[in-house]
């Protein structure tokens, strides 16, 4: 595609350098972190400012050439994969926090902006950017945006829809619009909140406005090991009914705590399972809501229970739980994450059907998850050298998604349907529903150039089950290698 | 309307459709309809389809009253956080997402955009669509009940919801303190909500002598009375002078914001329009409003929303022109929005744009809402403009 007219058009916009077509140049962008599917995209350009951004989108409009934005690429749904023969759009440039606002509580920020470094900005005002990723110290405001991001906090104040006020938007033939404005308030449709989420699909946000909170006086955090995931889930029942709402309420299980003893040296307990239950407030609040939580837990028998009493300690705590998804790669050469919900009262029934399912595949599977939320996230270790080994860990992550369908829950909470999960969403909801997503898709973007072929189902030939090679794996369209 | 298909088939046949719930918002409900439209009354259209206290969930038909909800949830002790308002007036579900109505509470834990996670509607060709889902984490999918907040019922008709729901705190408690002047106001709210107290509401108004400031905390009884006095120290220690501080407690408390909720304040004959800014732009709209005794007023959500009693022309006598009750231009000038919820404001007719003062039926008023994403999101799923166009 390199005399392609489009190249052309990008060579006069931007320097040699920050216009990226050599095969040799490419290969850092041609996966995300779900890296079984790789891409090679036709060119990635790499822009400085926001007009540079809004003129390519306006080229590849004009020469009908699909494009995909890219933050960190730390997309676990194969989100930010390039499109054969399409551009890559790479925001990281576009980095700087234009506005804090301390009286207003907000911040401004172009896309590029690292997630973390929101709150390190806020924190001399007292103030912090409330979803927590765990990849928060490299994944983009951008990205978070495009798939409404969550963490192991959003239990009580929500993913990064409840905490993005406004936005300014390429839409993808180029247009400009603004969303939602600095207010907390808005009049018309929720429009801010109609484009997190929409993975990419609506265009490219170039600006957003974030809500900050002010920092929590404290934080009382307490970690509990019990004999098995069903003491540990019939805990998490015991706190949700007691009507205390805690920041965070994490379950690991054997494998995970494992892997956060291997990767992050966390000192935790061994044990079947681990539960985290966290609140954070005023420090007379936290005080007696503590008490009430620490007599709720002694009477679920835990094997062992330990309270963070300074803040190394809850940082402790936390760093196992947030390293375990990258050290489950020391366990295994391989994993695919799997991000599905169920109804919170469903979890031990989902739990005991993975465990059923782990064991008839003969696949290890480690269990790390927002039990505040019944949000998933099993972790499916495989060694890919095996032949049909990704095969069959992909047939079991797809066993665990119908699962949670059935269940009356969803296949993603946080991570996004991206390219893996497309031939799901269908499974989710019916023609009807496919069919008014696909419409609103076509009126936003007539040619479907913002990530085509992510979220949403492309054309007839790819089926409605999918089990085995990926759809455009079949067709040629991606590989793995 | 006591089903869908009757909704189905009212919108496949009708050239246009226009809804209405509970009435309590009749600016945008009960406005003179063009001849050829029919009016869909969503009342009937009620009922609780499932209630989930351990999921924090529960599903309604969209005509279900606000009212009914909240006794439903307080008997397991939970409640929606964001204050939904208006319940006494007939308020309904769908009435108040359609509308995008938030009260007070949203300062703590979001609003009513936050807490719907699931929507079915019927669409401008009469199709039934779900969007979201019954979990309370969900990201699949176009947020479709995202969009349907502050539809104004131009997207679709929405005929069955599911909320999010939390554990209602055990006890609240509001400080109210007086100020002399708006600029000692703002001084003790940018102290309080920049602490780290945990506010669930902080509210103000003008009164005869000043202003007036409630903020609300709530939590554990045994502690409260010992946060509520580290609040009325933070209240008072802001750069502005208190000139009286209370602090409330038990059913006084709860009907301080009961009376909020259902806009006590607003005198009999006037209209309501709801009005998202932020503090900073506070000075500039009262400066607007001079000190105006015409305007009625309260801010909620910590100076986020202005909820404004303004003269209603559908019923007001005077036939003069008097330019200063033109809230349309007064919020253009301000760069600002309004929806009107109750009467009908004065909009002057634009000179030279031929634009007549019909456009005084239009509820929204200030800058236009209109934009290329609203627009083509319109055309998909309202291709033959059924509904009222934006
Ligand atoms: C170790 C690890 C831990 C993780 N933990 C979590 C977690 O706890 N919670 C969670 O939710 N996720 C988690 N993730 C997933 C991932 O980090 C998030 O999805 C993140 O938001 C992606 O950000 P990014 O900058 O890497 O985006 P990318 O991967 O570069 O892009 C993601 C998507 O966003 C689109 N996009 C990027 N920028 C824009 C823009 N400006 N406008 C429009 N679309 C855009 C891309 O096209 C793509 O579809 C984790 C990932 C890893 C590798």
């Amino acid at each position: 595609m390199s005399g392609h007219p489009l190249i052309g058009a990008l060579s006069r916009l931007y320097e040699a350098d920050r216009l990226l077509t050599l095969p040799a140049q490419l290969m850092a962008y041609e996966s995300d972190a779900l890296t079984v599917f790789q891409q090679r995209p036709a060119a990635v350009v790499i822009p400085q400012d926001r007009a540079e951004v809004v003129e390519t989108i306006r080229l590849c409009h004009e020469h009908s050439v699909p494009f995909v934005a890219r933050g960190s690429g730390t997309s676990l749904s194969g989100g930010s994969l390039p499109i054969a023969d399409g551009i890559v759009i790479a925001l990281n440039r576009l980095d700087s926090i234009l506005r804090l606002d301390a009286e207003e509580r907000i911040a401004v920020v172009e896309p590029g902006v690292i997630n973390l470094k929101v709150s390190e900005a806020a924190k001399p005002f007292g103030l912090y950017y409330a979803p927590d990723p765990s990849s928060q110290s490299i994944c983009t405001i951008g990205g978070n945006v495009a798939f409404n991001s969550g963490g192991a906090h959003c239990l009580k104040y929500g993913m990064t829809s409840n905490h993005v006020l406004g936005m300014t938007v390429a839409l993808p033939d180029g247009e400009v619009v603004e969303l939602g404005g600095e207010s907390l308030e808005g009049v018309g449709p929720d429009l801010p909140g109609f484009f997190v989420g929409s993975e990419g699909l609506f265009g490219v946000a170039l600006e957003i406005t974030l809500r900050l909170l002010p920092i929590p006086e404290t934080y009382r955090t307490v970690l509990a090991a019990y004999d098995s995931l069903h003491a540990a889930g019939d805990a998490v029942t015991a706190v949700v009914a007691s009507g205390l709402l805690p920041g965070a309420i994490e379950i690991m299980d054997a494998l995970a705590i494992k892997a956060a003893e291997v990767g992050a040296k966390a000192g935790y307990p061994t044990a079947p399972a681990l539960l985290i239950v966290e609140l954070e407030g005023e420090e007379s609040a936290v005080e007696a809501e503590f008490a009430q939580l620490m007599q709720l837990i002694e009477e679920t028998s835990p094997l062992e229970v330990r309270m963070a009493q300074t803040a190394d300690e809850r940082a402790r705590i936390w760093k196992g739980r947030k390293a375990a998804f990258s050290a489950v790669g020391r366990l295994a050469p391989d994993y695919i994450v799997q991000d599905g919900v169920v109804p919170r009262s469903r979890l031990g029934d989902a739990l005991a059907e993975i465990d059923r399912l782990s064991a008839s595949y003969g696949i290890d599977v480690a269990n790390v998850f927002h039990a505040g939320d019944g949000n998933l996230h099993p972790l499916i270790l495989f060694d890919g050298r095996e032949e049909g080994a990704l095969e069959r860990a992909e047939e079991l992550a797809g066993e665990i998604l119908e699962l949670c369908v059935d269940l009356g829950g969803s296949i993603t909470g946080e991570h996004g349907v991206g390219m893996e999960k497309r031939a799901f969403l269908p499974k989710m909801y019916g023609p009807l529903e496919m069919q008014a997503m696909e419409d609103v898709r076509r009126s936003v973007d007539s040619q479907s150039l913002a990530n085509r072929g992510k979220m949403l189902p492309v054309g007839e030939a790819e089926s409605l089950t999918h089990v085995g090679p990926h759809p455009l794996e079949k067709a040629g369209v991606i590989f793995r290698e | 309307m006591t089903n869908v298909a009757e909704i189905q088939d009212a919108v496949r046949e009708a050239r246009r459709v226009r809804v209405r719930g509970g009435g309590s918002k009749p600016a945008l409900s009960l406005r003179d309809c063009e001849d050829d439209a029919q009016l869909l009354n969503l009342t009937t259209l009620k009922g609780v389809v499932e209630y989930q206290p351990d999921e924090y969930t529960f599903t309604a038909r969209a005509g279900t009253s606000v009212a009914e909800i909240g006794a439903m949830l307080a008997e397991e002790g939970q409640y929606l956080p964001f204050d939904p308002p208006l319940a006494e007036r007939g308020a309904t579900l769908g009435g108040t997402v359609a509308a995008g109505l938030s009260g007070a509470g949203r300062y703590r834990y979001g609003g009513i955009r936050d807490f719907l996670i699931g929507i079915r509607f019927v669409d401008g060709q009469g199709q039934e669509i779900r969007g979201g889902g019954t979990v309370v984490k969900n990201a699949a999918g176009f947020d479709f009940p995202k969009l349907f907040v502050g539809s104004l019922g131009r997207l679709g008709v929405l005929t069955e919801l599911t909320f999010k729901v939390f554990p209602q705190p055990p006890a609240f408690a509001t400080v109210t303190a007086d100020f002399g002047t708006l600029s000692d106001l703002l001084s003790a709210l940018d102290a309080v909500t920049r602490s780290a107290i945990d506010l669930h509401a902080v509210d103000f108004a003008p009164t005869e002598e000043g202003w007036t400031l409630w903020a609300r905390i709530g939590g554990l009884p045994h502690v409260l009375q010992e946060r509520a006095q580290a609040l009325q120290t933070v209240v008072s220690a802001g750069a502005g002078q208190t000139r009286c501080l209370s602090l409330y407690q038990d059913q006084k408390e709860e009907s301080l914001w009961q009376a909020a909720r259902s806009m006590e304040w607003l005198a009999q004959g006037m209209g309501l329009v709801r009005i998202p800014l932020t503090p900073q732009r506070i000075p500039a709209m009262e400066e607007a409003l001079n000190g105006s005794t015409m305007a009625t007023r309260r801010y909620s959500v910590g100076g986020n929303l202005l909820w404004l009693g303004w003269p209603d022309e559908s019923t007001s006598e005077s036939g003069e022109e008097d330019s200063s009750r033109d809230l349309h231009s007064l919020l253009l000038a301000l760069n600002l929005q309004g929806v009107q919820l109750i009467g009908r404001a004065r909009r002057s007719p634009i000179e030279g744009s031929g634009i007549d003062t019909d456009g005084g039926e239009d509820p929204l008023l200030g800058r236009p809402l209109q934009n290329a994403f609203l627009r083509r999101i319109a055309a998909a799923l309202d291709p033959q403009g059924k509904f009222e166009t934006w």
